[in-house]
C-alpha cells in the first residue's frame, strides 16, 4: 500500500473522549491484538475480499469486482449488517484516504477541532501514514493550531516510536493487563512491549494518558490493581490513569457473556490508585 | 352544567394547581370568552384549520407577549410611580429591580426578561467585596425562583468578563433552579476565555446559560440594544414583542402541488394570512386595549414604537421531507444536501417577504423572522427548522447542517445540541464545540446535557424530577413544569437521546 494512503474504518468530526478537547478521531482499519472485550471488533481484520458479506446487505452497496469487494457508499444507509455477516471481523466498508484527504476534513471542520486523533484498530500498524499525516497537519498554516494524538495498545517497538513521536503531542496508550498470561488471555500476545512502551513515551513526555480496562475476574483482582498502581508509581510524577469500565457495547463473541465492570468497582480500584499517589484518576462518566 | 362552567370548575378545584396557578387559567378563560379580534375569512380559516398558529396568546390582546423594560431607568432615575428614589447602594439596586420585575406583564404574567444584570448592577458594585457580592446575588436568585417561578423568565450576561457575571455563573450553577433562565452574551473581540469557559463549564453543570452570538444580534437592533428573553428570543430594549404569529409549514407544504407551487404561490399566501393575523392582534392592542397608557410608557421603561412582531415558523423538518417526497426524492432533512439546501431555499424566500412586508404599530414597521421553538400541544412537528428529535446527527454535523438557516432569523433560532454526558470528563470539547458553531455563524448556542436533572424542553428549563412528582399528582410551584409534563406525554421530547421540545406559554388549561 501507498504510505500515504490509509485504510480507514470510519471518521468522526466530533468526540470527547479520544483525547483532550473535541477530536477528529481517524479509526484506522486493522489490528495485532485480538481482543474478546473489544468495542469495535470489526476494526481487527481486514477484508479477504471474500464475498460473505454481499447477501447480507439489503441495500446492494457491496459486490465483488475484479475479485474485490467494492463498496457503494451513497447506497449504504449504515446498517452495519456487513460487519456481523464478516467472519473475520473485517470491514467491507473501509474506504482508503490520503494525508490530502484528511487535511481536507480538518480544515473543513477546523472551529469544532482541538485536534486529530487516530485510534483503531491500531493505528501504529500505518506507521507511515501516521507519521506523513501529523507531519504535514504540523507544516499546515491552517492546521497546525490542531494537536496530533494516538491512540495505541502498545505494541509498537522503540523504533517506531522514535519516528513518530517527534510528530505526535501525545499518546493514549492501553495496559490490558500486568500478569503476563492474563494478558495473553485478553489479547493474544505478550504485553512486555506494552510496558516498555508506555516507559518509553512517559520519558518523552508524550503519555497523555495509561488506560486501564477493568475486566471483572481478569483484571480487577488484587494482584493485578496492586501491579497497576506500582507501575503507575514506577512511572513518577504526572501521570495520567484512566480506568474503563468493561461494558458490552459493541462486544461481540465470547466477552458478551462476562460481567460488566460496576461503578463502585471502578471507584474502588480508583481509590487504591490515588491512595498510592496518583494524583490524576480519572473514571467513566457513563456506565452503560 | 355547561361544558364552560364546567371547565372553569375543574380549574378551581384541580388538585395540582396553586391558587395562583388557578388564577391564571382562569384569568385566561375569562379573556376567550370574547370574541376574537377581527378577521378575514381566509385567516380565519387558516388559524382554525392551524396552518397558522396564534399560539393561544388570547382572545383579546391587553398586553404585549414580551415586554423588555429598560430596567436602568429605574435605577438611574427612580419610579416616581412606584414611589422609589434613585438606588445609591447594591442592595437598593438588587431592591429596586425585584419591585419593578412585579410591574411589568407578559403573556405568561410573569416577566420574561429580568434584566442586563451584570451591566446594570456593575455600577452598584465598588466597595462590595466578592464574597459579599457573591452572597446578595445567591439571594437574589433564589428570590427569582421562588418569586417568579416560570423558566421563561430570562437574565442576561455579558459580553464583557466582570465581577457581577461571575458571580451570577457561580450561583446559577451552585443552585441548578428552573429560574431565571440565563444568556451570556458572547463576543471574541471582549470576552474572555476565562469567561466563556466559565460558562460552557456550568452547561455541563446545569445545562445553562445559553450562548448568544452577540455582534450579530447587535448587527440586527440598534443602540438601544437588545436582549434575549424567553425561549432564546432576540429583541429590541425598552420594547418587545407585541405577538408572536407562526405558520406550520409542514401543513403549507401539504397543500402543495411541489417545491415550486411551494414557494411561489402557497407559502406566500400564507405568510400574507399570518400577516394579517398579526396586523389584527396588534391593532387591537395598539388601539383599543390601552396597555400604552401606562406608567411604563410615562416613565420611559417602554416605548410605544418598540414592540416588534415575531412571524414564527416551525415544521420545516416535515415540509422539506414531505415536498422532498412529492419530487420523488428521498433525501432526509438534515442528512441530505439536497433536502438541506431546499431548507435554505425555504428560509431565504421567508426572510425576503417578511422584510418586505410593512406592519403598522411594528418597530421599523416590519416584522422579524423567527424559528419558532414549538409548544407542548405540537404533535408530529419539529419546533423552528430544527432537525426531528431521535435523529439529529453528532454535534458538528448538526451544527453544520443547520447554520445556513440562522442568518436569516433576526429574533431569534435555537437549535438545541444534546451531548451525552461524556462530555462531563471533557468538558473542554465543550467549549471548543461553542467556539466553532458561533464562529460559523450560529446565532446562538444551546446544549442540553444528558443525565443532568435540569433540563431544556425547547427552550425552557424543567427539573425531570418536577415532572414526574407533578406526574405523580403531587403538584408544581413552578408554572413551566405543568408544559413539561405535557410536551412530555404529548410530544415524545423525552424519548430524545437528551431531549429537548416545545416553547413558551401555557396555552391553557388542560385536565
Amino acid at each position: 500500500m501507498n504510505s500515504r494512503q490509509a485504510t480507514v474504518s470510519k471518521i468522526l468530526t466530533y468526540s470527547c473522549v479520544d483525547g483532550p478537547g473535541n477530536r477528529l478521531v481517524i479509526f484506522l482499519q486493522g489490528c495485532n491484538f485480538n481482543c474478546p472485550t473489544c468495542h469495535n471488533p470489526h476494526t481487527i481484520g481486514l477484508c479477504n475480499s471474500c464475498g460473505d458479506c454481499i447477501s447480507a446487505c439489503a441495500q446492494n452497496a457491496l459486490s465483488l469486482r475484479e475479485g474485490q469487494i467494492e463498496f457503494a457508499a451513497a447506497a449504504c444507509d449504515q446498517c452495519d449488517a456487513c460487519l456481523r455477516a464478516c467472519p473475520i471481523s473485517a470491514n467491507p466498508m473501509v474506504r482508503s484516504y490520503g494525508v490530502q484527504d484528511i487535511l481536507k476534513i480538518a480544515r473543513r471542520n477546523l472551529p469544532f477541532l482541538d485536534g486529530i486523533t487516530l485510534s483503531g484498530g491500531e493505528a501504529t500498524l500505518q506507521l507511515k501514514f501516521a507519521t506523513a499525516l501529523f507531519q504535514a497537519v504540523h507544516e499546515d498554516p491552517e492546521l497546525k493550531v490542531l494537536s496530533c494524538f494516538i491512540d495505541s495498545n502498545g505494541h509498537l517497538g522503540p523504533e517506531g516510536w522514535s519516528k513518530i513521536l517527534p510528530v505526535t503531542d501525545g499518546v493514549m496508550l492501553d495496559i490490558k493487563a500486568f500478569d503476563p498470561e492474563t494478558h495473553k488471555a485478553l489479547t493474544g500476545k505478550g504485553n512486555t512491549r506494552s510496558l516498555q512502551s508506555a516507559r518509553t513515551l512517559h520519558r518523552a513526555g508524550k503519555l497523555f494518558e495509561l488506560r486501564f480496562l477493568v475486566v471483572p475476574g481478569y483484571t480487577d483482582t488484587a494482584q493485578e490493581v496492586a501491579q497497576l498502581c506500582d507501575f503507575a508509581s514506577s512511572l513518577g510524577q504526572g501521570v495520567r490513569i484512566k480506568l474503563n469500565a468493561f461494558q458490552h457495547h459493541g462486544v461481540t463473541g465470547k466477552a458478551r457473556d462476562w460481567p460488566k465492570a460496576s461503578r463502585p468497582m471502578i471507584e474502588g480500584i480508583a481509590a487504591q490508585l490515588r491512595n498510592s499517589g496518583v494524583a490524576q484518576v480519572v473514571t467513566p462518566a457513563v456506565y452503560v | 352544567m355547561k361544558p364552560a362552567l364546567e371547565k372553569i370548575r375543574s380549574i378551581v378545584n384541580d388538585a395540582t394547581l396553586d391558587a395562583r396557578q388557578k388564577a391564571r387559567y382562569l384569568s385566561l378563560e375569562a379573556e376567550n370568552m370574547l370574541p376574537y379580534p377581527d378577521l378575514d375569512a381566509q385567516t380565519a380559516q387558516a388559524l382554525d384549520e392551524r396552518v397558522l398558529c396564534d399560539l393561544y396568546e388570547g382572545n383579546a390582546p391587553y398586553k404585549p407577549r414580551y415586554v423588555l423594560p429598560d430596567y436602568s431607568v429605574i435605577l438611574t432615575k427612580g419610579s416616581a410611580y412606584l414611589e422609589l428614589d434613585a438606588p445609591e447602594t447594591l442592595d437598593e439596586a438588587i431592591n429596586c429591580l425585584m419591585i419593578a420585575y412585579h410591574h411589568v406583564p407578559s403573556v405568561t404574567g410573569i416577566p420574561v426578561y429580568v434584566g442586563h444584570l451584570d451591566k446594570l448592577l456593575l455600577p452598584f458594585c465598588d466597595g462590595e467585596s466578592d464574597d459579599a457580592l457573591y452572597r446578595k446575588m445567591k439571594l437574589f436568585w433564589r428570590y427569582l425562583d421562588r418569586t417568579l417561578p416560570d423558566a421563561f423568565m430570562h437574565a442576561n450576561i455579558g459580553p464583557t468578563d466582570n465581577r457581577v457575571a461571575r458571580a451570577i455563573l457561580r450561583v446559577d450553577a451552585e443552585l441548578k433552579q428552573i429560574a431565571p433562565n440565563l444568556t451570556f452574551f458572547y463576543d471574541p473581540a471582549v470576552s474572555t476565555d476565562e469567561i466563556l469557559e466559565i460558562a460552557t463549564n456550568n452547561i455541563v453543570e446545569c445545562s445553562k446559560p445559553h450562548i448568544a452570538n452577540h455582534p450579530i444580534h447587535a448587527r440586527t437592533f440598534d443602540d438601544q440594544g437588545y436582549g434575549i428573553v424567553s425561549c432564546y428570543n432576540a429583541l429590541p430594549i425598552a420594547g418587545g414583542a407585541a405577538t408572536l404569529a407562526r405558520i406550520n409549514l409542514k401543513e403549507v407544504a401539504l397543500r402543495a402541488k411541489g417545491v415550486d407551487d411551494f414557494l411561489g404561490v402557497v407559502l406566500p399566501h400564507y405568510v400574507d394570512l399570518n400577516f394579517r393575523l398579526m396586523a389584527a392582534r396588534m391593532t387591537y392592542l395598539f388601539d383599543k386595549s390601552n396597555f400604552f397608557s401606562s406608567f411604563l410608557v410615562d416613565e420611559g421603561w417602554i416605548h410605544k414604537d418598540r414592540f416588534t412582531a415575531m412571524f414564527g415558523v416551525y415544521g420545516m423538518a416535515e415540509a422539506v421531507n414531505i415536498l422532498q417526497q412529492v419530487e420523488g426524492r428521498t433525501g432526509k432533512y438534515g442528512f441530505d444536501q439536497d433536502a438541506n439546501e431546499l431548507g435554505y431555499r425555504i428560509s431565504r424566500s421567508l426572510s425576503d417577504q417578511v422584510k418586505a412586508t410593512p406592519l403598522k404599530h411594528a418597530w421599523r414597521q416590519r416584522a422579524m423572522l423567527h424559528a419558532q421553538a414549538g409548544i407542548s400541544v405540537d404533535k408530529d412537528v419539529t419546533p423552528g427548522v430544527r432537525i426531528p428529535y431521535g435523529t439529529e446527527p453528532d454535534p458538528v454535523s448538526h451544527v453544520q447542517a443547520l447554520q445556513p438557516h440562522h442568518q436569516y432569523y433576526a429574533s431569534g433560532i435555537s437549535e438545541i445540541l444534546t451531548i451525552d454526558e461524556t462530555i462531563k470528563s471533557n468538558p473542554k470539547a465543550l467549549l471548543r464545540l461553542c467556539k466553532g458553531a458561533l464562529a460559523s455563524g450560529f446565532r446562538e448556542f444551546t446544549a442540553n446535557v444528558a443525565s443532568n436533572d435540569l433540563v431544556r424542553v425547547t427552550g425552557y428549563m424543567i427539573r425531570l424530577s418536577d415532572v414526574e412528582k407533578f406526574n405523580n399528582c403531587e403538584g408544581s410551584r413552578i408554572d413551566t413544569t405543568v408544559l413539561g409534563a405535557e410536551a412530555a406525554a404529548g410530544t415524545g421530547i423525552l424519548e430524545r437521546k437528551p431531549r429537548v421540545i416545545s416553547h413558551e406559554l401555557s396555552p391553557s388549561y388542560r385536565q
